[in-house]
């Protein structure tokens, strides 16, 4: 079956007797056990819960692994990830990545032992030569968050094999419908939900997916332990939501790629980042592991103050963090999502005063040309 | 409105959130089931950002339950589990100490044993009802002291005031409450002098058994701002729909709590005399050996129970099985009577060496009295006494 119809035909409500075409929502904390010292497959909303289920079950077959686990936001599902190391161990990561995993790291981890060093992913020989013997874990988004740069996800997992660490994708940008990291060699992706599997910004969720079993108990049992696990509520909205992911991404991916053009070509606008524009430097490899190029889009204003003013005068717009929604959202990464990165860090990252970020959305096309256009006169 | 501060509990719960900017006079809080929010302008939000964050029906329910525990502010997670993790991970660092009670939940036992353990957190397992053997254990490291009282499933109890003075005797040493049991209205440990109040909103604050959730309180704000910007980080938080659900479910506690504590001391009592019953752990039973502290320190003796039977494993299991009314579930504090086996289920993680030093036996039955007629469970407890030992039960 082709991703489409994946999409929509899938197990909705295994084992009901009244065969709902939409799962039904099991709002309940704990099930009747069979006997005293019987379980059934459920015993506790916290371990597991059915409407939850259906929901892991779909995106692990979306993501081609062989469990998926679906926490309380994508930042739980980093942190049950990140719970697989010991005191001690290290984390190597990108040094592009969103902000709220730069301030677990830095704010969180390192005060249980985990050192974390970022590294430039993109050279895959760099990479290689950082790994100390206390790495555990590689960690990288692609593209990535905000400057869009793009991994060789195929080359990182090489290298993360050949040293036997652990190889984690975060792979919100993309959604499993335009790139799947498992099968490129990573051996776990991550999403924040909340973004394209939602689609709706009605949802804070993770899900993590992974192609190994005992990897995927030992996550199920932090998981359970630590008690982040997706509501079920949230999970039927998700569910919900999933089904006309390749509808959405498909429309907002053909307005991105028009307004990167029309950035392109703008004369107010510096730059633009956008792997979906031939002269993009990662163009080739996205084309090569990705089968587009999303819907996030950054440009530079040329000034801190420019990029504010067209931030708040821009109409179809909002100004909101989070992205991969139905509505087109812009935001200033250097001062709403990347505000968490320490300063020190912020400034060695470069992450420009003046960029912007575009989330866009499935209005039409030129209405939101319009509205960037008349901002940018 | 009035000043909260001016009303009584029963009703807090029903109207601490009705400051709320309705435009629909809506008489419930709306469910915010989004995920982020417009800004005002860059940087500028009328305070929420991102419901990862915060989010507004999460809040209400938030200030439902800061009014209860008698302080301005709670934090709400998606689990007990979860509450503690946040509150471990915000307060502690590799390196530092902390005091558990030996019986306690098996969740919480299995996350330090398990997991914090292994980010190089100290733990020692005491018998916190001995605020001796708390002392010794303290150790120049040691920053967090966490009981539960009423302990689960023993019930044993532990001294929060005194516990609260060794603590705060020392430098830098809190003191954690796990007082799901019971609930600030039958135990106010903040007012005992307890630092951090923790509740698995699962049970009685919800009561339907709809949600799974967690809370914590302090009267600490240094402590609010440091778990909120940790809660942010990693995750926790309580979903809206849950939040909304459990706000719902706030309403009655008052009310519920009074039947589930009139409820459970009918059945203990009865229990007790029942010939087939060799012992019953409820603390408002003068046969309990701490009632005198339950007297001193709580404001009734709360809806749950354990007791053992004269028999073995085999007909202990037998005995839950027989019973119709009363249901087989993990969890507690929720309308409906649930009955559990400890040790092959809420505490099946420790061995059964540490069960037995802890008095939690094969034989030893949990129960937590629902709102059902005390008259239709005694006798579903009665039929389930002749299924199991015939007629001579």
């Amino acid at each position: 079956m082709k991703f489409a119809t994946r999409l929509v035909h899938f197990a909705a409500s295994p084992g009901d007797p009244n065969r709902p075409m939409a799962t039904p929502i099991y709002q309940t904390a704990t099930f009747e056990q069979t006997a005293a010292d019987g379980f059934g497959p459920y015993d506790y909303s916290r371990s597991g819960n059915p409407t939850r289920r259906v929901l892991e079950d779909q995106v692990a077959a979306l993501e081609g692994g062989c469990r998926g686990l679906a926490f309380s936001s994508g930042m739980a599902a980093i942190t049950s990830v990140a719970r697989l190391l010991q005191s001690g161990d290290e984390i190597l990561a990108d040094w592009d990545l969103y902000g709220g995993t730069t301030r677990l790291f830095a704010k969180v981890l390192n005060r249980v032992g985990i050192t974390v060093r970022y590294v430039d992913a993109a050279n895959a020989a760099a990479l290689e030569e950082a790994i100390s013997p206390a790495t555990r874990l590689i960690f990288v988004e692609s593209p990535t968050n905000p400057m869009l740069r793009v991994l060789d996800l195929a080359a990182i997992a090489a290298v993360a094999a050949q040293h036997k660490i652990l190889f984690c994708v975060d792979n919100s940008t993309m959604s499993p419908y335009l790139q799947n990291p498992l099968a490129l060699g990573a051996d776990i992706v991550m999403h924040s939900a909340t973004k394209f599997l939602c689609g709706h910004s009605d949802v804070t969720a993770g899900m993590i997916v992974v192609k190994d079993e005992a990897l995927a108990q030992e996550i199920h049992f932090l998981q359970n332990a630590e008690g982040n696990a997706l509501a079920p509520f949230d999970s039927f909205l998700l569910l919900r939501g999933l089904k006309t992911l390749k509808l959405r991404m498909d429309a907002q991916q053909a307005n991105a790629t028009q307004i990167a053009k029309f950035l392109a070509q703008h004369p107010k606008v510096n730059a633009v980042y956008y792997p979906g524009l031939p002269g993009h430097p990662g163009y080739a490899v996205q084309q090569r592991q990705a089968r587009g190029a999303g819907a996030v889009i950054g440009f530079t204003a040329g000034s801190a103050a420019r990029a504010k003013q067209i931030a708040e005068q821009a109409k179809l717009f909002k100004i909101a963090v989070s992205f991969g929604s139905v509505n087109s959202t812009i935001s200033i990464p250097y001062a709403m999502s990347h505000a968490s990165v320490p300063a020190e860090q912020r400034a060695a990252r470069g992450i420009p005063e003046d960029l912007l970020r575009l989330s866009i959305g499935v209005e039409d096309a030129q209405d939101l040309i319009d509205d960037l256009a008349a901002q940018l006169n | 409105m009035p000043d909260q501060k001016d009303f009584q509990p029963s009703t807090l719960v029903i109207h601490s959130n009705r400051v709320y900017e309705s435009q629909s006079n809506s008489i419930l809080f709306p469910i915010h089931q989004t995920a982020t929010y417009i800004h005002e302008s860059v940087g500028v939000t009328k305070g929420y950002g991102y419901s990862r964050g915060a989010n507004p029906t999460v809040n209400a329910l938030e200030q439902a339950i800061a009014a209860v525990e008698g302080t301005t502010t709670a934090l709400c997670f998606r689990s007990g589990m979860a509450a503690i993790t946040t509150l471990c991970l915000g307060l502690l660092k590799a390196g530092d100490h902390v005091v558990l009670s030996d019986v306690i939940y098996g969740g919480t036992s299995r996350l330090f044993h398990q997991v914090l353990g292994n980010f190089g957190l100290e733990y020692s397992s005491i018998d916190t009802s001995d605020i001796n053997a708390v002392e010794q254990a303290l150790k120049p490291n040691t920053r967090l002291i966490f009981v539960e009282t009423p302990a689960n499933p023993t019930l044993k109890l532990s001294d929060v005031k005194a516990l609260a003075d060794l603590a705060h005797s020392r430098e830098n040493i809190l003191l954690a409450v796990d007082n799901t049991f019971l609930t600030p209205l039958l135990q106010n440990c903040l007012n005992l002098g307890a630092d951090i109040s923790m509740l698995s909103t699962t049970k009685y604050i919800d009561g339907h058994n709809a949600t799974i959730g967690g809370s914590l309180a302090t009267h600490n704000e240094a402590v609010i701002e440091r778990l909120r910007l940790v809660r942010k980080t990693i995750g926790t938080i309580q979903a809206p729909f849950d939040s909304w659900l459990a706000l719902q479910g706030i309403k009655t506690l008052p009310a519920r709590l009074a039947m589930h504590c009139a409820h459970a001391g009918e059945i203990a009592r009865w229990l007790e005399n029942h010939p087939r019953v060799a012992h019953v752990y409820y603390p408002g039973l003068d046969s309990f050996p701490q009632k005198a502290l339950a007297e001193k320190q709580q404001k009734g003796f709360g809806g749950m129970m354990a007791f053992e039977l004269h028999a073995d494993a085999a007909q202990t299991l037998a005995y839950i099985n027989a019973l119709k009314l009363a249901t087989c579930a993990e969890s507690l504090g929720s309308v409906e009577t649930l009955i559990t086996h400890p040790a092959t289920a809420s505490h099946c993680d420790l061995t059964p060496e540490v069960r037995a030093r802890l008095g939690i036996s094969d034989r030893l039955i949990r129960l937590s009295v629902g709102l059902e007629s005390p008259k239709d469970l005694i006798a579903d407890f009665d039929q389930a006494f002749t299924a199991v030992f015939g007629a001579q039960a």
